[in-house]
């Protein structure tokens, strides 16, 4: 025990001294919160960033010409002139699009040199069902004022109503912790484990295996690394967290007295709270009402539970797939080998995460997200996903128990091909000689 | 000190050791030889519990091999092994800690090793920044530094320059006489002759020769002389009690290289050569451990 210990301290030490750590620590929060910006910022603004199109509208109806609404990338210009001069001469005009509209105002049609864009064929039918819509009502003979109040939309409020009382459901919010602590975990397991391989091939490679393993035992070397290896993830969890915790609270004292002009952001909840201190950054620039709303359920999430759940998943999670990458690292005598093995851990995950982001995050309660958040192999990511939307308290111990006997069936395994792999050297291992090596003795 | 009995090593596909047994006596500096590939590194690691043969056992001073007697064990493998990008200091430090040492006591020792070894300056530097022979003194510090009362040495000369090789020497024979029994593998026989006091060859995987080095030499005489006379040139005879194997003309006199027939006694040539010519000097030709590693190994296969 004591010399798991040792190695523990080696690897952590040897990692978190280093100055990538903390290059790491700091500016990967910094990145995050940069990139989902960017990209809501991308998003909220994309009108601005494509070309001007311009659409000459031949109008034989009357009903919507000068009423079409020029939009940031598009613009409309009326046609006094016969459809057929202006097909004639379309080719010529530089126009991007010919809107013809005939006075039945059936079968109407875009001309375009090139294939029109799905966007711009949307915006163009919204604007003109929509024109038509109101002239049609006004035709009828509905006034212009009961047709705004008619046309007020309705805003659904999602709340939870259980035993204990009711709440707002913060669906939004929801999706949006899972989706962040689900991607977090699958990348983490990714780069973590990859860690944990890359050392055992180092420590192979250089044959200091050789003189350790004429110390400890090889279970004690893998398990030391692992462990070693996921106290240096914690930690820079724990620290990105805190960092995350002191963020916010910058940013939300900051809202309290900012008043400036609402930024051009009107990124959907989703993105925003992809940190609490990336919804809190943002929300500084933006104090609508919209977002302060936000803030709040922000605010009222069971941070602690979801902090502690993830950090569960991921510790777990990591452990048995770093065993995996553990015995992988043991069997190659170089990096570049890995490929052949990489597979069966690459599949379960990108799997999980395609299947959790498209099918869990809407679906928490089915029955195959109940199985996904079962199996050690996909539960991680599963469960992430699900636990912001509630679960029940028996299926996370069940979850939590499968998985940590998952993780231990998975080392036993793991370091049965470990203990053989790491003093074969120039040997090119397959599937079946992991098999043999897995069958050998003590 | 260490009984190797009846090991027995498989690997899939082919038998690294068969049945081999081995004794070890405290105190001694012991040659384990054998070509490439005769499963030396197998019973060297078996020894050092790396891996774990399919039957048989070692003991080390009658108790089963364990994991209280990692800490007595001192290993240089052949292949050096150290963290490229750790301190040497600190990895010192750890190897001597994971051997069983306390932190405290380890830098201590530590300290008087570098400081024999000349490198008292290197306990900052990383090991990529130093050169080959510089990384195995170091290896050959971390390997010493517990005091182990077994030195498994495996080629632990390869890489260092002839003055760095003779300090490397005597610091093994002084651990030897300071009671550390020593295993010592290496293909260069010179170095076997110098300071094993017994020897095992080992050869596919069985150990074809084993006992002191005294009695394999001993053993291994073919009665061989070289016989320096003036005379004339020496006709052979029916009554010579030896073959003549060259005679040849030397600095003015000649040289006889000379193997005594069977039940003949060096008096019986000295006896036959004395009427035929002044004899300047005889010398048996004692077989090298690279002769009889030679000869060995050629004649089991």
């Amino acid at each position: 025990m004591n010399k798991i210990w040792l190695i523990i301290q080696r690897e952590y030490l040897s990692r978190v001294k280093k100055k990538s750590f903390l290059v790491m620590t700091f500016l990967v929060p910094v990145l995050f919160i940069g990139v989902f910006g960017l990209a809501g910022y991308l998003v909220a603004n994309q009108n601005e960033f494509g070309d001007k199109k311009t659409v000459q509208v031949v109008d034989e109806s009357g009903m919507f010409t000068n009423k079409l609404r020029n939009g940031n990338n598009i613009e409309y210009s009326y046609s006094t002139q016969s459809y057929a001069t202006e097909k004639a001469a379309f080719a010529k005009s530089g126009r991007t699009y010919l809107l013809h509209i005939p006075a039945s105002l059936t079968d109407v049609q875009l001309y375009s040199e090139k294939k029109a864009s799905a966007l711009t064929i949307q915006n163009i039918e919204t604007e003109l069902s929509d024109i038509a819509q109101t002239s049609r009502l006004l035709t009828a003979g509905i006034d212009t004022a009961m047709l705004t109040k008619a046309r007020k939309p309705i805003n659904v409020e999602a709340r939870q109503i259980t035993e204990t009382g009711e709440k707002d459901a913060q669906t939004y919010v929801a999706y949006a912790i899972g989706f962040v602590s689900a991607m977090l975990i699958y990348m983490s397991l990714f780069i973590y484990g990859a860690q944990v391989m890359r050392g055992v091939i180092e420590e192979k490679v250089s044959r200091v295996v050789e003189v350790i393993i004429s110390s400890v035992k090889p279970f004690q070397l893998m398990m030391g690394k692992i462990l070693g290896i996921g106290m240096v993830g914690l930690t820079q969890f724990v620290l990105w967290i805190l960092l995350s915790l002191i963020l916010s609270t910058a940013g939300g004292a900051l809202l309290m007295h900012s008043n400036t002009p609402s930024a051009p952001m009107q990124m959907s909840q989703m993105q925003h709270a992809a940190s609490p201190a990336a919804a809190m950054a943002a929300a500084g620039q933006t104090p609508d009402p919209n977002m302060t709303k936000v803030m709040h359920s922000l605010q009222s999430i069971p941070v602690t539970y979801t902090v502690c759940c993830f950090l569960f998943y991921f510790l777990f999670g990591y452990m048995l797939y770093s065993a995996v990458f553990a015995s992988v690292g043991s069997a190659v005598d170089n990096e570049t080998e890995t490929q052949q093995f990489m597979l069966p851990i690459t599949l379960p995950l990108v799997f999980t995460l395609i299947i959790s982001m498209n099918f869990v995050i809407h679906n928490p309660d089915s029955s195959l997200s109940v199985w996904l958040s079962m199996i050690p192999f996909t539960s991680p990511i599963a469960m992430m996903m699900r636990i912001p939307f509630g679960v029940p308290g028996w299926q996370l111990a069940l979850s939590a128990f499968f998985l940590v006997a998952g993780f231990l069936l998975t080392t036993w395994v793991a370091s049965r091909i470990y203990r053989v792999g790491i003093l074969m050297y120039g040997k090119k291992a397959s599937y079946k000689e992991l098999i043999k090596w897995f069958m050998y003795k003590e | 000190m260490i009984s190797i009995r009846n090991i027995v090593k498989q690997y899939s596909g082919h038998r690294a050791l068969d049945d081999v047994s081995i004794e070890i006596e405290q105190g001694k500096v012991f040659g384990l030889l054998g070509p490439n590939g005769a499963g030396k590194t197998s019973l060297i690691r078996i020894i050092n519990q790396i891996t774990a043969p399919d039957s048989g056992e070692v003991l080390m001073n009658g108790q089963k091999l364990g994991q209280e007697h990692v800490s007595r064990i001192g290993y240089l493998p052949e292949e050096r092994g150290l963290y490229k990008k750790m301190e040497i200091g600190e990895q010192i430090l750890y190897f001597a800690q994971l051997k069983g040492l306390s932190k405290a006591d380890a830098r201590a020792r530590a300290k008087y090793w570098f400081e024999k070894m000349q490198i008292t300056g290197w306990w900052n530097k990383k090991v990529e920044d130093l050169s080959k022979g510089m990384q195995q003194k170091v290896q050959f510090v971390s390997t010493v530094l517990h005091e182990p009362e077994l030195l498994i040495l495996d080629e632990p000369f390869t890489g260092f320059d002839p003055v760095n090789a003779e300090l490397i020497k005597n610091e093994i024979l002084e651990l030897n006489k300071k009671g550390a029994t020593i295993i010592f593998s290496t293909h260069r026989m010179e170095s076997v002759e110098e300071l094993c006091d017994s020897i095992a060859l080992l050869n596919l995987s069985h150990k074809i020769l084993d006992g002191k080095m005294k009695d394999i030499r001993n053993n291994n005489r073919t009665g061989t002389y070289i016989l320096k006379y003036e005379g004339a040139a020496l006709l052979p005879s029916a009554t010579q009690p030896f073959s003549i194997l060259s005679d040849t003309e030397l600095d003015g006199g000649r040289q006889l290289t000379l193997r005594i027939n069977a039940g003949n006694k060096v008096n019986d040539v000295l006896h036959y050569m004395l009427p035929l010519a002044t004899i300047n000097a005889l010398e048996e030709i004692v077989p090298t451990m690279n002769e009889i590693f030679i000869q060995t190994v050629s004649k089991a296969r």
